[in-house]
């Protein structure tokens, strides 16, 4: 038991740590040397203090807390998520469920998934005509695509036997889609809906930048114009810490809905 | 007319020089309350006999009619066992045996579909375990669930596609009595498939042997003239047992020999003795 407290101790604490200095050393060096642009970490951490320290401080429209501007991006990314999750899962189930439709339009789609969002923002000003329904149309756009594409490969993927088990039974289509398509598919589902959320918060950086809303990616453009590149580092690792903890997050909810349906 | 009917039914999977037919011309009458079995090989053909019984797949030629109406597709009137219980794993008991209930009685208050699950929960003795899920439940208890669900929808005939075939020896023999009790109870048509010989004859009326495909047929029926309730104690000792046991077993390793005229081939078998070596 003592063996392996200490190995898990180092597993995922000393070796993470060590890692994480070692880049930071890097860093350092970088900075020191080869580029004098790159601002140093101690650097870094001086000019982000106050963002840091912090959080939730307004000081002006575009000098604010990183959490605050945080959320701000979270409120963006929720909306357009949820636009993609309501899209995409009929469409998906649709997809899986129905030949015709598969052939129809999956050429389609796989011309339409590759697309950036840099590509899509224009198209929303152009429709929308305001910034932030754009961004919204953007994201939805951008991340529904995992989860039309695997949410497909679920319905596709039901064994044979509930299919069966659906006929004998002479099942009405409400509930066997219900009770038995969306059960059965429900764990390649969630799989999708991890990879369109993580898609939807790459996206948001990129909308935030080309309109300039308030929040991360919005401060780091700012922030690039005003020389402080000190705070683009802070923003990239802002962005990077929130995506792993959304992504850690889903796979928890993930691993709660396999063991139910399990 | 035949309560069952299948006449001159045939099928075959792909096409032209590839495909392979699986059933030649299958005739087949089960009456109104008649318990058959068909025993056959495995892979002979007997779930693809089954599976058009019950109307998942068309045969190719040939007519299927149950209760004097032609057979289109599935229907609340058969009931269906598989050899793999088939229950969906994110409901319990109660719900999967409800699902069924719900859309053969649509007419039926909330109450007394409730009491339609519970009735058949207690006829297959999972009364208590009603609220547990299929992963929590053993090969048996499942494949009772799977019984359950199917004759809850109250259908005229009861298909059991090698519904022991997945369970250990000993709950084998369990569940087989427990099939014997329900149908004593019921009294519904049954056709079960198997590929146990000793299973047939302690369940059916008459029993019907599947010869050795491709191309597979129906032999001649066998008649099980034993009186009811069987115990397989006596069973094993009773001469006439025995003897539809030998002819069976003759009739089907016949059959997976070249198509000699069947007397001629159990003839020239040591029947009885070889059959007692391998029981």
């Amino acid at each position: 038991m003592k063996r392996s407290t200490t190995e898990k101790w180092v597993t995922y604490g000393l070796l993470p740590a060590l890692g994480i200095l070692g880049v930071i050393g890097l860093w350092a060096l970088a900075s020191a040397t080869v580029a004098p642009n790159l601002p140093s970490p101690l650097k870094t951490w001086e000019t982000s203090k106050p963002y840091v320290l912090e959080p939730f401080q307004k000081r002006g429209e575009l000098d604010q807390g990183i959490l605050r501007f945080t959320w701000y991006s979270l409120g963006r990314v929720a909306k357009g998520y949820v636009i993609a999750l309501l899209l995409g899962t009929p469409l998906g189930l649709v997809l899986g469920s129905s030949k015709l439709f598969a052939s129809s339009f999956d050429p389609i789609i796989q011309i339409l998934r590759p697309v950036s969002p840099l590509a899509w923002l224009p198209l929303g000003l152009v429709l929308f005509g305001k910034p932030e329904p754009a961004g919204t149309f953007t994201i939805a756009m951008c991340s529904m695509w995992p989860t039309v594409l695997n949410t497909a490969l679920g319905v596709r993927s039901i064994p044979n036997d509930y299919v069966n088990v659906v006929k004998v039974l002479q099942l009405s289509k409400s509930r066997a889609l219900f009770k038995v398509y969306i059960p059965a598919a429900l764990p390649y589902m969630f799989t999708g809906f991890r990879l369109s959320l993580g898609i939807a918060w790459l996206v948001i950086v990129a909308a935030e930048m080309l309109t300039g809303a308030p929040g991360v990616g919005g401060f780091l453009w700012q922030e690039y114009n005003a020389l402080i590149y000190e705070h683009i580092i802070l923003c990239i690792l802002t962005i990077g810490i929130v995506g792993y903890a959304l992504d850690r997050l889903m796979m928890l909810v993930e691993r709660r809905f396999k063991a139910a349906t399990a | 007319m035949s309560f069952v009917e299948l006449s001159g039914v045939s099928k075959s999977y792909g096409s032209g020089a590839r495909g392979t037919e699986v059933l030649r011309d299958v005739n087949l009458t089960v009456e109104r309350g008649e318990f058959v079995a068909v025993v056959g090989f495995s892979g002979a053909g007997k779930t693809t006999l089954l599976s058009m019984i019950a109307g998942l797949i068309a045969p190719d030629k040939g007519a299927i009619s149950v209760a004097g109406k032609p057979v289109t597709g599935p229907g609340t009137d058969r009931g269906v066992v598989f050899q793999n219980y088939s229950l969906l794993p994110w409901l319990t008991a109660r719900e999967n045996v409800a699902l069924g209930v719900g859309q053969a009685f649509p007419k039926a208050t909330p109450e007394e579909r409730a009491d339609r699950v519970t009735r058949y929960l207690t006829l297959v003795g999972l009364a208590q375990a009603g609220g547990k899920r299929p992963s929590e439940l053993s090969g048996g208890m499942r494949q009772r669930v799977a019984v359950a669900r199917a004759l809850a929808m109250d259908p005229e005939v009861l298909l059991l596609d090698e519904p022991l075939g997945a369970l250990d020896a000993l709950t084998r023999a369990s569940l087989q009595n427990e099939i014997a009790r329900i149908w004593q109870a019921d009294r519904k048509t049954v056709l079960l498939i198997t590929n146990d010989v000793e299973e047939a004859i302690l369940l059916a009326d008459r029993i019907i042997p599947l010869s050795h495909g491709p191309a597979a047929t129906l032999g001649p029926a066998f008649a099980v003239d034993l009186e009811r309730p069987r115990e397989r104690r006596d069973l094993s000792r009773d001469p006439r047992f025995k003897a539809i046991r030998a002819e069976l077993v003759a009739w089907l390793l016949a059959s997976g020999k070249q198509r000699k005229p069947v007397r001629e081939v159990v003839e020239s078998i040591p029947a009885p003795r070889a059959v007692e070596a391998s029981a």
